[in-house]
């Protein structure tokens, strides 16, 4: 019943996309997408939330897709959670774009793709067999990629969708191996046939490591993250906040429901390749985050981050699955789901408020910016909120997951392998790093745009932005701060979750006073966001009203405390890349492949002194330009092949038969 | 009854084997055609042992059809196209004639152990009549492979087919109806190719291959 109505919402997605292939040139149209988009995102949200707390699985079968077989839908406690969380990313974007949509100066390129998106991620979510999942995939990876070349005169966006595009077909071989692998000779690809069957070792081995490359590149796990600091800015911003915000959980959906549920007992150094790889994710990703200077950009690359912590969730609990620690395990997996719905609120809403910024001034140049505050008074407080939820300080709920987290961490002593033993704190010790670069990376963003003084005349005559776009970074920020102060419902509503994937829930939250939330035991450690809130709330108001008892209560407007020495001029001010530099100045040469030279003039020479700072993805130099250097080689050499004689021809047609007979021969 | 029926049918899919070995030392085009209609005659009594000992009246069709178009009037066609390209002089082997007897060797002995690796359990008749085919087969391939001129390149082709249909008769019950369609697809083959023949001639003087190389246009 559930998985129909969600079925007959994606379809009604999908003649929204061809209504506005069809009246491309109505000047409704705009209106109608969204506002179609806003009331079918609402619905999914709505019918997952009742299918995720009222229980049941609810599948369905359609005689489409390939004969005999048909496609198979089902809605299980997972594929709702993950619909829920779809749902209110794509409700929020929806709202946004009614607002901000009306800027875009193609429409004709976004608005036929934006309700296909939406509608290729929820069959993803849907999808209960390897065929419907795999066209899904693509449907969201392509959809994807045609609104990233929205703008693609520019050149560098056509060359984020080239390697978007190279990427997505890469990860989506790799799935389609994976599901291969698991469906084996007979070819069951229905996902309740390939629960049925054991894999081998070597196959549960393969699996694994296909879907860390296939989900992991979708969602950029590093060294897979390449494509996507310059996919995710390419695209408008509401779409930015959907691809960040959303496609990377579905992403985490897919390794998810790979690893944990369709492949049954995953190999024990599964836990070890998962934590390493998003430790590593963590760190790398918000060290280069911390580097950038466009505002989208450095999204990006905080989404990288944040993919990174819910992957240290997911290993965690591989880790504690390992070792029969099921209470542990479910502890660790509902942080990683919490903190995936987490950052889809608040990189969403930040998504978002950099498209506000770019609306206002023309340009997410951070170095461009500054003074917002005073030209954008709601958006710079939704972003503050945004920034400070993802800096994890409470009573946000960046700190509420990740506190679970840590919390998981704890309990690393008592695991029974040597090799987790060790390896979980030194995770812990890099999330850790992550976590003080990410406050330090906002502190960044936040005060270079908003704070100080305005860097360039596009800032100083920003104005704000429409209310619908402020309706929906307010709606989003006020479910941050719920989340925050509310997480013991949350960790209930994800409890159906972890019973199916691990068989075991955490404890229920719901009956404890004052909504305090206990991970494991009263005497270990306990959290109540509410009290935090309501301290930080009268400590604030108390010492500001202190300080206009005791002090004068006239609000004053003077110069900014220069360290004794006021400029005169606004570029002189503290910049993103002075804020960054001493971190970039430790960290830099070892990780990130950054070099500065300074050109100074000698005493009487005109020109003026230049500091240059040169900074490369380590990745794409060593990794990435290697292997693309060895496939134009290849495909250079094999183009010999095109100018064969037919004789040649025919001996390389023998010599293969010959060749095959003979392995006949040998290995039958 | 049985013992002897399969020596027979052994012995002649044993000599189509033979006579594929005879097609990769001639080295005279009109010798070569010869024994091409050699190779299709013991093909038309394998057939014919073949519909006798399954007691399948259609397969004597299958022979009539290969004594009618492959004994007859292939070779004697072939023949003509020779007279008239003036092309009786030596054939220049790519490969020399040792090795390329050697490969031959190579090719049967692996289709043996191939077929009789893979099929333990069916029907020995079938059995070593598939065995033999597939050395035809790969006979012929290696004929085309190995010639450079394009009447020889035709012979291999057809040798080739007629080990198809070696394998086909062993297997029991094979249609007509594929066999007839088959029959005239490579009438139809040997009249493109001929057609084919004489353009090349016309326009290079010569019906040797490498000479069509040269005038690819790409590249030498």
């Amino acid at each position: 019943m559930t998985t129909g109505l969600v079925l007959l919402a994606t379809a009604l997605l999908l003649a929204t996309a061809a209504l506005a292939v069809a009246r491309a040139g109505h000047e409704r149209i705009h209106d109608i997408v969204y506002g179609a988009s806003l009331a079918l995102m609402t619905a999914i949200l709505v019918l997952a939330l009742v299918a995720l707390l009222a229980g049941g699985d609810s599948a369905l079968r359609l005689p489409l897709g390939l004969p005999w077989i048909g496609a198979r839908f089902r809605i299980d406690a997972l594929s709702a959670f993950f619909l829920a969380l779809l749902g209110a990313g794509g409700a929020f974007a929806s709202l946004y774009g009614l607002g901000y949509g009306r800027h875009e100066t193609a429409p004709e390129r976004v608005l036929p793709f934006y309700p296909l998106f939406l509608a290729g991620m929820t069959l993803v979510l849907l999808a209960d067999d390897a065929f419907t999942f795999l066209l899904a995939w693509e449907v969201m990876s392509l959809a994807s990629w045609a609104l990233v070349l929205t703008q693609h005169r520019v050149a560098d966006n056509r060359q984020a969708g080239y390697v978007y595009l190279a990427m997505a077909s890469a990860g989506t071989v790799a799935l389609l191996l994976a599901f291969g692998l698991l469906a084996g000779a007979t070819g069951a690809y229905g996902f309740a046939e390939i629960r049925e069957a054991t894999p081998t070792p070597l196959t549960a081995t393969l699996v694994l490591l296909l879907a860390l490359f296939g989900a992991g590149s979708k969602a950029g796990l590093v060294p897979l993250h390449v494509w996507l600091p310059l996919a995710h800015p390419a695209a408008p911003s509401h779409v930015s906040a959907l691809m960040s915000g959303v496609m990377t959980k579905v992403a985490i959906y897919g390794f998810l429901r790979l690893v944990l549920d369709l492949l049954g007992e995953p190999p024990w150094w599964a836990a070890l390749v998962v934590l390493f790889m998003g430790g590593a994710t963590a760190v790398i990703g918000i060290l280069m985050a911390l580097m950038q200077r466009d505002l989208k950009r450095l999204l990006a690359y905080s989404t990288i981050e944040n993919v990174g912590v819910v992957f240290v969730g997911i290993g965690l609990a591989l880790a504690f699955q390992a070792s029969g620690m099921a209470a542990a395990a479910a502890l660790a997996l509902t942080a990683a789901l919490f903190h995936a719905l987490n950052h889809m609120l608040f990189k969403s809403l930040l998504f978002m408020g950099a498209g506000a910024v770019l609306t206002a001034t023309g340009t997410a140049d951070m170095e461009r910016l500054g003074g917002l505050i005073h030209r954008l008074p709601v958006t710079s407080v939704v972003v503050l909120v945004g920034a400070v939820a993802i800096a994890a300080l409470p009573p946000f709920n960046g700190f509420a997951s990740e506190w679970l987290l840590f919390q998981a961490i704890l309990q690393s002593p008592e695991l029974a392998d040597w090799g987790l033993k060790v390896m979980v704190p030194a995770v812990g010790a890099m999330l850790a790093l992550a976590a003080a670069l990410a406050a330090a990376c906002f502190v960044k963003a936040y005060g270079i745009t908003f704070l100080g003084r305005p860097r360039s005349p596009a800032a100083t005559d920003a104005v704000e932005v429409d209310r619908l776009s402020l309706a929906a970074m307010a709606g989003l920020a006020a479910l941050c701060l719920l989340a925050g102060i509310l997480p013991g419902l949350i960790i209930d509503a994800l409890a159906p979750v972890t019973t199916a994937l691990l068989g075991q829930t955490m404890p229920v939250q719901r009956s404890l006073p004052w909504l305090t939330i206990v991970p494991i035991a009263e005497s270990r450690s306990s959290y109540n966001g509410l009290l935090v809130c309501l301290f930080i709330l009268v400590s604030g108001w108390l010492a500001a009203l202190a300080i206009h008892r005791f002090a004068s209560r006239r609000l004053r407007r003077g110069p900014a405390w220069g360290c004794g020495f006021a400029e005169p001029v606004a570029a002189g001010q503290y910049s993103g890349a002075s804020f960054a530099q001493p971190i970039q100045r430790v960290l830099g040469p070892l990780l990130l492949r950054s070099a500065e030279t300074v050109d100074m003039p000698r005493p009487g020479e005109l020109r003026p002194a230049r500091h240059t700072l040169r900074q490369e993805d380590i990745f794409w130099d060593r990794l990435y330009a290697p292997l693309a250097g060895l496939v134009e080689n290849l495909a250079g050499r094999l183009n010999v092949l095109q100018f064969l004689t037919i004789r040649r021809y025919l001996s390389l047609v023998f010599a293969a038969l010959v060749l095959l007979l003979l392995a006949l021969a040998i290995w039958s | 009854m049985g013992s002897l029926a399969f020596d027979i049918a052994h012995l002649l899919a044993g000599g189509l084997v033979l006579v594929s070995f005879m097609l990769l030392y001639q080295d005279r085009l009109s010798a070569l055609v010869n024994v091409f209609a050699l190779h299709a005659l013991v093909l038309a009594l394998s057939v014919a042992w073949q519909a006798f000992v399954q007691d399948a009246p259609h397969l004597y069709v299958t022979a009539l059809i290969a004594v009618a178009f492959k004994v007859l009037v292939v070779p004697l066609a072939l023949h003509r196209i020779i007279r008239q390209l003036g092309i009786h002089r030596e054939i220049e082997t790519v490969v020399g004639i040792g090795p390329t007897m050697l490969a031959g060797m190579g090719l049967v002995a692996l289709s043996m152990a191939v077929i009789l690796k893979i099929t333990p359990e069916a029907d020995p008749l079938a059995r070593e009549d598939l065995a033999f085919a597939l050395a035809v087969l790969l006979l012929g391939l290696l004929l085309m492979v190995t010639r450079r001129n394009a009447v020889s390149q035709v012979i291999g082709f057809m040798s080739l087919e007629n080990g198809l249909i070696l394998a086909a008769t062993g297997a029991l019950g094979m249609p007509l109806v594929v066999e007839i369609s088959v029959a005239f697809s490579i009438l139809i083959a040997f009249i493109v190719i001929g057609v084919f023949l004489f353009r090349i001639r016309e326009r290079f003087d010569t019906v040797d291959t490498s000479a069509l190389d040269a005038f690819r246009g790409e590249r030498q």
